[in-house]
């Protein structure tokens, strides 16, 4: 078997993290309920041509893909998977109240087109010219983890050498309104930077693209050694703790040799009990991060904290803005992440230091 | 040599049947499931013809066995349909005694739904139980949680016309590496306005009956269907004495990476998927007895697999014939009940025509198989290529 | 016949997003498709919805565009000589 390594991170987010040389120094506080993200000059990537069709979304992902490629100074890789939770909105959007507000009259492909789930990672493997494989996962809150595993395997296996992973998600207007009317959505402005605090139903949303290059060579340059991923699609609290014990030492590791757990809390009254199951038992002397006050919340957020905890290994250092509570770490060796959308499509990931 | 993985069950509803018994009798007879259509109303409804399943939304509810209110999309009642009858014939007693998973496959997903009541949402919250069942993930989440599958892998995989099929692939090798014992692999798709209108929009929709690999093909009928396998490890069928329908023996994913949504003139992906699967499964063209082609009938695909076909296995090209005269382009679901027809294909030695065809294309010497052709058979290839050059091929063995 | 190349220039860089062309980079003879403005089979199709919508003439095989949208020319040539409106 194999060990996996990232070789390269391009995240395109609510915080300036397209440019990578930073580790969250300046963080962007938001007092809202949805959280645009910071996009990088896509003009600088994508020629007018291709860019014209491109909504928000496909352009983070090809955007977000070739950072991850630059990072890892790869040309090509052999396979693409991305994830995605809710797909191409807004292109869905715009067929979808033309095709109403027209009654089916004199409507345009393009947006129809656009509108397929696997767009962007089609439109990423005519951008680089890849054809090797290349799957989409749409699966609400593990998305992103189920092209890791996918990825994970084929590269364990050593079936491929350097494959592009990600996750994405955008925002669109009508699906916006909709998820505040079913109080997916907090019903009120909420201030990020206490946002744990809130005490209120429902998630602020955020956008974004966070793509990687996994590989089975390890460079100077690598962030850190993928383990494990597992993906549940349901999980009780009681549970919880013994699957998590139970995940990692399936993994040869223990709770005794997490040095951080990065964990998803979106600050949802609800549903970050989950969180707290772990972080206020067996995880209680561990330190613990968060990052979706930075993030917002979006079904493939987790690759922010994906990000967040290779970064953490490659730097040897924890941003204090990510800091849930203040534990001395002697190492910064393995991370353990865990994440849940609404009690449900749980995942666990285990990352070393390489 | 590795015998592949074990198929120990599988389900289907489609329009020329609704489990599999019904439909090896339509497609031994001849008898396809394409009409107008009835249960959508569409400006459209005179100039295009699909492959509807007559039940409604209510009948499919009693038939799946779920209570009347309930927020499933008509995607989500077509899958759990098909996936119960799967269980059942790989008569599966206790979900949880085994590790298994859930692969499945849409690209409507909850679209039936949200296109009725889109403007509706924001005045009433009368039908806003189902703004949560949109996304493709939700159908899948409830078959698991119907068939009792928890705490374990589930996903949905989409990627346009070859989900199914990369839903089969996928569960194959999570079987072959160990992470499973048992997965349920398939699709479903139901009809929408949505995915009528896009395809109107691209010219590609047949107004008559399709005719795939026909020199005057006029594009497709668009379907709605749902299929699912249960693949099982060797360990488990041992242990259980289990019966074995068939193997998925190999299996191909590549990319056109030529354009959004048309395939490269020669087919480059197609051919690509065609050599990996045969790769896996330790092939040579030679072995293949017959050949389940997307055929859509659309210009393009036709000629573009055709050329494919022809560059991978050269002069001894197989039989082939495409099945969607019978059921439509079932979209997300076509790999998923192809895959069922190739089963039944390979069960019953049977290879089934490819129907309304009248004239040979030009471009190349190959044709289908147009009669239905009793042959002993030991190996079944099966095609599914999509949108964003997702080609896909699965091989089926006994 | 100039209003109209003139009015088919403005709406092909709306409808198409052409958000990086001029009305003045676009000569009346120059090919759209391949070379010259580089549009692609889905633009035609984009382009046929526009004929119909606009100005009355309805395609029913996507082929038969392939002569009309050579260049702005044609297409106001042909647009004067079909156009019911």
């Amino acid at each position: 078997m194999k060990k996996v390594f990232i070789n390269g991170c391009g995240v395109i987010s609510a915080q300036k993290t397209f440019d990578n040389k930073e580790f969250l120094k300046e963080v962007i506080t938001y007092n809202d309920r949805v959280m645009p993200v910071v996009n990088p000059v896509y003009k600088d990537f994508i020629s007018g041509g291709a860019a014209r069709r491109m909504a928000l979304g496909v352009k983070m992902g090809v955007v977000a893909s070739n950072l991850a490629m630059k990072d890892a100074q790869l040309e090509s890789v052999d396979a693409i998977i991305t994830g995605t939770g809710m797909g191409c909105l807004i292109d869905s959007e715009k067929f979808l109240s033309k095709l109403i507000d027209n009654n089916e009259e004199f409507l345009t492909p393009t947006s129809f087109i656009q509108s397929t789930h696997n767009t962007v990672g089609g439109q990423i493997a005519l951008g680089i010219q890849c054809k090797g494989y290349n799957f989409t996962y749409v699966h609400s809150g593990v998305s992103f983890e189920s092209a890791l595993l996918d990825a994970q395997l084929q590269l364990s296996s050593g079936e491929e050498e350097n494959i592009l992973v990600g996750g994405v998600d955008e925002n669109a207007p009508h699906t916006l309104e909709i998820h505040k009317l079913i109080k997916f959505i907090k019903e009120e402005n909420t201030d990020t930077s206490s946002l744990l605090q809130s005490n209120t139903s429902g998630a602020i949303f955020g956008e974004g693209a966070g793509f990687f290059t996994l590989s089975t060579k390890e460079q100077e340059s690598s962030y850190a050694e993928v383990v494990a991923v597992e993906t549940l699609n349901t999980l009780s609290k009681e549970n919880l703790e013994k699957k998590a014990t139970s995940f990692l030492e399936e993994n040869g590791s223990s709770i005794m040799d997490v040095d951080v757990i990065v964990l998803g809390n979106n600050g949802d009254v609800d549903f970050d009990g989950y969180y707290n199951v772990l972080s206020e038992s067996i995880f209680a002397d561990t330190q613990q991060v968060y990052y979706k006050h930075l993030s917002g919340e979006y079904n493939t957020a987790s690759s922010f904290g994906f990000w967040l905890g290779a970064k953490i290994l490659k730097t040897e250092s924890i941003p204090e803005v990510v800091k849930l509570n203040q534990k001395q770490t002697s190492t910064l060796k393995t991370i353990l992440l865990y994440n849940q959308y609404r009690g449900e499509n749980h995942s666990f990931t285990l990352l070393k230091q390489c | 040599m590795s015998k592949g993985v074990a198929i120990t069950g599988m389900g289907i509803i489609s329009a020329i049947g609704n489990n599999v018994e019904e439909n090896y009798n339509s497609l031994i007879s001849g008898n396809k499931g394409i009409s107008r259509i009835s249960k959508i109303d569409t400006v459209h409804e005179n100039a295009i013809m699909v492959g509807e399943i007559a039940f409604t939304n209510q009948e499919l509810e009693e038939q799946a066995g779920i209570p009347p209110d309930n927020n499933y999309s008509r995607t989500a009642l077509l899958g759990l349909v098909a996936a119960k009858e799967a269980i059942k014939d790989a008569n599966i007693l206790d979900m949880a005694a085994y590790k298994t998973g859930l692969i499945s496959a849409t690209s409507v997903g909850g679209m039936d739904m949200t296109e009725k009541y889109y403007y509706d949402y924001l005045e009433s919250d009368a039908h806003r139980k189902y703004i949560e069942g949109h996304h493709a993930g939700d159908s899948t989440q409830k078959i698991a949680e119907e068939l009792g599958i928890e705490e374990s892998l589930v996903t949905t995989i989409s990627t346009a016309c070859s989900s199914a099929a990369n839903a089969i692939m996928y569960g194959a090798r999570l079987i072959k590496s160990g992470k499973l014992d048992r997965v349920v692999v398939g699709g479903a798709d139901c009809l929408s306005k949505f995915t009528i209108n896009g395809f109107k929009t691209l010219m590609i929709l047949s107004d008559t009956y399709n005719t795939p690999f026909d020199d005057n093909r006029k594009g497709l009928n668009l379907g709605e269907a749902a299929a699912f396998l249960v693949l099982e490890s060797d360990a488990l069928v041992a242990k259980e004495n289990k019966k074995v329908l068939a193997y998925v023996k190999g299996y191909g994913n590549a990319n056109d990476a030529y354009h959004q949504t048309a395939s490269s003139e020669n087919g480059d992906g197609a051919t690509l998927a065609m050599e990996k699967a045969l790769k896996v499964a330790n092939l040579n063209p030679e072995n293949i007895d017959y050949i389940n082609a997307h055929g859509t009938a659309t210009g393009n695909n036709d000629l573009s697999e055709g050329r494919a076909i022809i560059r991978v296995f050269k002069d001894a090209v197989p039989d082939f014939s495409s099945t969607k005269p019978y059921t439509g382009h079932t979209l997300a679901a076509a790999g998923g009940i192809e895959a069922v027809f190739s089963i039944l294909a390979l069960q019953n030695n049977v290879i089934f025509p490819n129907l309304n065809f009248t004239t040979p294309m030009k471009e190349f010497a190959i044709r289908p198989q147009v009669k239905l052709k009793e042959k002993k058979l030991n190996t079944v290839l099966s095609n599914s290529l999509g949108f964003g050059g997702n080609c896909s091929t699965v091989i089926f063995s006994k | 016949m100039e209003a109209l190349k003139e009015e088919l220039k403005n709406k092909i860089i709306e409808q198409l997003n052409l958000e990086d062309v001029s009305v003045n980079e676009i000569a009346d003879n120059d090919p759209l498709f391949g070379e010259g403005l580089g549009l692609d089979s889905i633009d035609a199709l984009e382009l046929i919805v526009m004929l119909d919508k606009d100005y009355g003439i309805k395609l029913s095989d996507p082929k038969e565009g392939k002569k009309i949208f050579e260049s702005i020319n044609t297409m106001a040539a042909y647009i004067s000589e079909n156009s019911p409106k």
